[in-house]
């Protein structure tokens, strides 16, 4: 392997990461800030795969690289036009830029303090030379977690306590969303070619989504990448219009989010009952167990994901359904025709109805 | 001679790739670069990947590539079409 | 064949720089969005590349998902909402 040609990659790799971060910072227009980070995301995935981190690239390419960019896109739509910031907003009054003035210097201050630390950290760790103390005690015990992926041994075994507090996060995640109020208007239906694009991608990141969950235990993958891609199938099947299918309705949904941590605790409880510790696995059930929750994790990651790019609760109720119907219908924005809802609906909230 | 045919793969890959770059830079209008671009990039990949399947000793491997350039090939095409769409919407005026 | 692979990796990301250039500067979303949508599979050649020059097999997967969220993203870019007055 050639040295230089590698340091000529890694150099090339480290310049372009970090233009773009600053140049998706610094965008005045928000949807070009939005697809600089998306490619962003993108080296930064490369970064990863060059540094030997296959599990963080795989997160990294599903998530930063695609989903976030999704996320993002959508949300800088819903702005509504003329609160964009590329025109030049009209300064109130003198506090007002003063205000602002103050925050920019607090913010760079801030930043300058963090990478100053960090150079710091990195240059002291630098002289304390290689030590492995800690891939040596993994490697130790990789025989009694179940599973032969380091990482995988990490996430769900020796720290299973971290991730099942991570799922909680993403749960208390979820109930905020559920909490912003109905989610955004449906995507109009699929053309021609991109209906044919959905009939093998959906599918085929269904099957990888299982694939990434199996190959987990002995190779770069795992519940969280699995749990994206399946989510990246549900957001794309939005987007082609199938607005009731990427999302599991009503009780199913939520049944579906709090099964991530639901079922970490219960396993982590039933191993209590049974004498030994909170998440101490017994060795000869290990794998078992780590594949029965890194199943429901993914679930309740993929839920929450999409939930996410929903952007607010699903309307599954048929009530809501026949008043957003109605609403369309008299709507004078483009779309297709739809069939007036049931006769006396009104498009105001109806408690007993659950229709807010 | 297997890695020679690999070489001669991977280097014709990357010319590809080269062009579309320079012509994503030169060509005038985006519907000649998305034209030029996506057709350039997609083959400079098969025959990066052809490269790279000719010189791995394991069939599943080969598999996967494979795998890999049909799906970039598939979701290139669509999302060209989509973004042209896009486009000729934004000039006609949605 | 390692050096072979490692230059045409540098020569990849040569061709992500000027795939990037037209990323800031492309006059309208639709050249922005193209230039991704080329950088995902610039991304993908040099992550295949990397696989037997690091000897990571998984890379080959990251590059597969690389792929298909790629499309996903170009989706996400040219989707078009209903309107709804609320």
């Amino acid at each position: 392997m050639n040295s230089t040609t590698l340091l000529a990659f890694d150099a090339l790799l480290l310049i372009s990461t970090v233009s773009l971060a600053w140049a998706s910072l610094a965008s005045s227009d928000e949807r070009r800030g939005v697809i600089l980070f998306m490619a962003f995301g993108l080296l930064l995935a490369m970064a990863w795969s060059r540094l030997q981190a296959p599990d963080v690239a795989l997160a990294e390419a599903a998530i930063g690289a695609g989903l976030s960019g999704a996320l993002l896109l959508s949300a800088v739509r819903r702005e509504p036009v003329g609160l964009s910031r590329t025109g030049a907003e009209p300064v109130q009054n003198h506090e007002k830029t003063d205000y602002r003035m103050t925050l920019r210097w607090t913010v760079t201050l801030l930043c300058a303090a963090f990478t100053a630390t960090l150079g710091w950290a990195y240059l002291s760790a630098l002289s304390f030379g290689p030590h492995d103390g800690l891939p040596r005690a993994i490697a130790a015990n990789l025989e009694a977690s179940g599973v032969s992926n380091p990482v995988t041994a990490v996430l769900l075994n020796f720290r299973a306590w971290d991730t099942l507090l991570e799922l909680a996060v993403l749960l208390t995640a979820a109930l905020g969303i559920l909490a912003l109020g109905k989610e955004s208007p449906a995507y109009q239906p699929a053309g021609v070619v991109f209906e044919g694009l959905i009939r093998w991608l959906v599918p085929l990141l269904i099957l990888t989504a299982g694939y990434l969950l199996w190959v987990g235990a002995h190779a770069p993958g795992g519940a969280f990448q699995a749990g994206a891609t399946l989510a990246a199938a549900g957001v794309v099947l939005r987007l082609a219009g199938r607005h009731r299918i990427g999302l599991p309705a009503g009780i199913r949904l939520r049944v579906l989010m709090a099964a991530g941590v639901g079922v970490f605790l219960l396993v982590g409880l039933v191993l209590m009952l049974a004498g030994r510790s909170f998440l101490g696995y017994p060795p000869a059930l290990a794998s078992l167990l780590i594949l029965v929750i890194e199943t429901a994790a993914m679930l309740a990651i993929a839920a929450t994901l999409v939930l996410a790019f929903a952007g607010g609760r699903p309307q599954t109720d048929v009530l809501a359904n026949t008043a957003v119907k109605l609403e369309a219908s008299t709507a004078s924005g483009p779309g297709p025709a739809r069939p007036a809802g049931s006769g006396g609906t009104s498009n105001d909230c109806i408690p007993e109805k659950k229709a807010c | 001679m297997i890695d020679v045919l690999s070489s001669v793969l991977l280097v014709s890959g990357l010319f590809f790739f080269l062009a579309g770059s320079i012509g994503l830079l030169r060509l005038p209008d985006l519907h000649s670069r998305l034209h030029a671009l996506t057709k350039a990039d997609n083959l400079g990949l098969g025959l990066l990947i052809a490269g790279l399947a000719v010189s791995s000793r394991e069939p599943l491997m080969m598999l996967k590539l494979l795998l890999v350039w049909l799906a970039v090939l598939a979701a290139s095409a669509a999302s060209a079409h989509l973004i042209a769409r896009h486009a000729r919407r934004q000039e006609t005026g949605h | 064949m390692p050096e072979l692979l490692s230059l045409i990796a540098v020569g990849l990301v040569f061709s992500l720089l000027l795939g990037l250039l037209r990323v800031l500067r492309g006059p309208g979303d639709g050249d922005r969005m193209l230039a991704m949508q080329l950088l995902g599979t610039t991304g993908v050649g040099i992550l295949l590349l990397l696989s037997p020059l690091l000897d990571q097999p998984a890379l080959v997967d990251v590059a597969l998902i690389l792929a298909l969220l790629a499309a996903v993203a170009t989706a996400a870019f040219t989707g078009r909402q209903e309107h709804r007055h609320d």
